[in-house]
């Protein structure tokens, strides 16, 4: 294998349709960043999802002084018999896995926590305002929310029950419609991709037809007469790759980590994530640009 | 494996074999080539001449396996081509050396490079070719001239670079098509000298041809076709006898 002389070949071919290159590059290139920028989608809403698997579904709030609620107003704060019978309740019902007890002193830390980024809210709220509550884990979420709900509402001591779920799924469809857009917008140019590359390899072939008729003539193997060609396409795709990487980087650390700013919570993306997106991308990269080579080549180059 | 090796020897020293070959091609009545017998030995000179359409270049294809007979056989290099596979065609072809009217050469290398390009193609090894090449390129006559380009060379001297092309990997066979179509009589004489020292390093050499004063003037085997057949085989013969 003479590699030397196979790299000038490919240099000669790249440059002789340098246009064609360009624009084959450039559609790799924003494809496959969006097709990236999918996966990470993808990868951020398993992450937000498994994380807010771990958490409760359903937030009973009692009943305390400050509260405005008017039941609460008429009923007084809930009495410490109401929470410890409510709570028993709740334990007893088959479609509870579990019902914890959080203090005020306890949730109004979570409070702090969860709007750090708002010092204005937190220092008007003193401690005391924010309620103490039940969180309850459902055994099946879905099915068993409305059940749990009907049997906690109206019982005495409750202000308000929040169904941690409806504010979840705002944020879900949110992600998932970003996330099929940009996926359908990646196939898309995906295909356009596909078609560029086969007329690069067209045009290549076209352009290099006195030489690959003497090449076919002096007995070159048809390996040897195709791999300029299959590379060319290969190294396009990769170099298109190498600009996809630098923008799915660019996506994580401008908009998904500064979405993430706006939940208190951690779920952004580890390197290791960027890393599997970048490599999945790389290799739909060259896959696609090698393989239509190949097929285009088959039609082209027939001995 | 009990059917036969393709690389099986036969035909006693004939490095070209057909035996009762046709040819007909797709879409067309009459068949460019019809029942032809033709055995070339190992070292001979032959003379393919006939008129145009007469099937010297189907019989060029064939040997080179470009084409398909429709029926009868063909040995080329002792394999039949009948047996041989796709990807073996090259390999049959490192053995096979050609020449055009036309050179066939590459415009933008230049004589050394267009020489050279040949052997890299199958492979060969940058000292082979260093060592190789500037030898091939002295035997047709062109020492001193490796860094002309195509374009800078006269016609004779093109045909030159691609006697040089076609023989610098010693094929067992050349095949030569018109070789002297595009040059003018006297340097053709030149180019059949070449022909000529080729063929006493041992290679076969077929040539197709309609110049009646390069054959008269060769006195080797004529082969004449005449609308798909063969209508005179001799040895030592002229152009045009029969006329």
């Amino acid at each position: 294998m003479r590699s030397q002389f196979v790299f000038s070949e490919i240099w000669i071919g790249l440059r002789r349709n340098l246009t064609m290159t360009m624009a084959l590059i450039v559609v790799v290139a924003i494809s496959l960043s969006l097709l990236g920028t999918g996966f990470l989608f993808v990868k951020q809403v398993d992450q937000a999802r498994s994380f807010w698997q771990g958490k409760v579904e359903m937030s009973v709030y009692f009943c305390i002084k400050s509260s405005p609620n008017p039941t609460c107003e008429q009923q007084g704060p809930a009495t410490e018999g109401d929470k410890l019978s409510l709570q028993h309740e709740l334990q007893q019902m088959p479609q509870v896995q579990y019902a914890h007890y959080v203090s005020q002193t306890q949730n109004y830390a979570y409070f702090q926590q969860e709007f750090s980024n708002e010092q204005s809210l937190v220092e008007n709220t003193p401690n005391g305002s924010i309620p103490d509550s039940l969180e309850v884990k459902l055994k099946n979420p879905e099915a068993d929310f409305n059940v749990v709900y009907s049997a906690v509402q109206g019982a005495p001591g409750v202000d308000n029950i929040v169904n941690e779920m409806t504010i979840l799924d705002k944020f879900y469809k949110l992600l998932d419609g970003a996330r099929n857009a940009v996926v359908i917008i990646a196939l898309i140019l995906l295909v356009a991709a596909i078609l560029l590359v086969a007329n690069t390899i067209r045009l290549s072939a076209f352009n290099r037809r006195r030489e690959t008729a003497i090449m076919r003539l002096v007995g070159a193997s048809n390996f040897y007469i195709q791999l300029p060609f299959l590379l060319e396409g290969t190294i396009t795709g990769l170099i298109g790759w190498a600009i996809a990487a630098g923008l799915i980087v660019a996506v994580k650390s401008l908009w998904l980590d500064s979405l993430e700013q706006y939940f208190s919570f951690n779920i952004g993306l580890s390197t290791g994530d960027l890393i599997e997106v970048i490599f999945l991308s790389m290799l739909i990269g060259v896959v696609l640009c090698g393989a239509t080579s190949f097929i285009t080549l088959r039609r082209y180059l027939r001995t | 494996m009990p059917r036969s090796h393709p690389y099986r020897h036969c035909c006693d020293g004939s490095v070209i074999n057909f035996e009762n070959v046709t040819k007909v091609y797709p879409n067309q009545s009459r068949p460019a080539l019809e029942g032809v017998d033709i055995s070339v030995e190992k070292g001979e000179f032959v003379f393919l001449v006939g008129s145009s359409g007469a099937g010297k270049s189907t019989f060029l294809r064939l040997v080179l396996k470009e084409e398909r007979p429709t029926d009868g056989r063909i040995h080329v290099a002792g394999k039949d081509l009948a047996r041989l596979t796709n990807w073996k065609v090259p390999y049959l072809r490192r053995r096979i050396g050609c020449v055009f009217q036309d050179f066939r050469l590459l415009p933008n290398k230049n004589v050394y490079q267009n020489v050279a390009f040949a052997l890299e193609v199958i492979g060969k090894n940058r000292r082979f070719i260093r060592k190789v090449v500037p030898e091939v390129i002295d035997l047709v006559g062109l020492e001193g001239k490796h860094d002309r380009m195509p374009d800078e060379l006269s016609g004779g001297e093109q045909q030159r670079v691609a006697m040089a092309r076609a023989f610098v990997n010693r094929p067992m066979i050349l095949l030569a098509d018109e070789p002297t179509g595009n040059i003018d009589p006297a340097t053709s004489i030149g180019i059949m000298k070449v022909l000529d020292r080729i063929n006493r390093t041992g290679t076969t050499v077929v040539m197709a041809t309609h110049d009646a004063a390069i054959v008269d003037s060769m006195r080797k085997r004529v082969i004449e076709l005449e609308y798909g057949k063969v209508v005179r085989d001799q040895s030592r013969g002229v152009y045009g006898q029969a006329y």
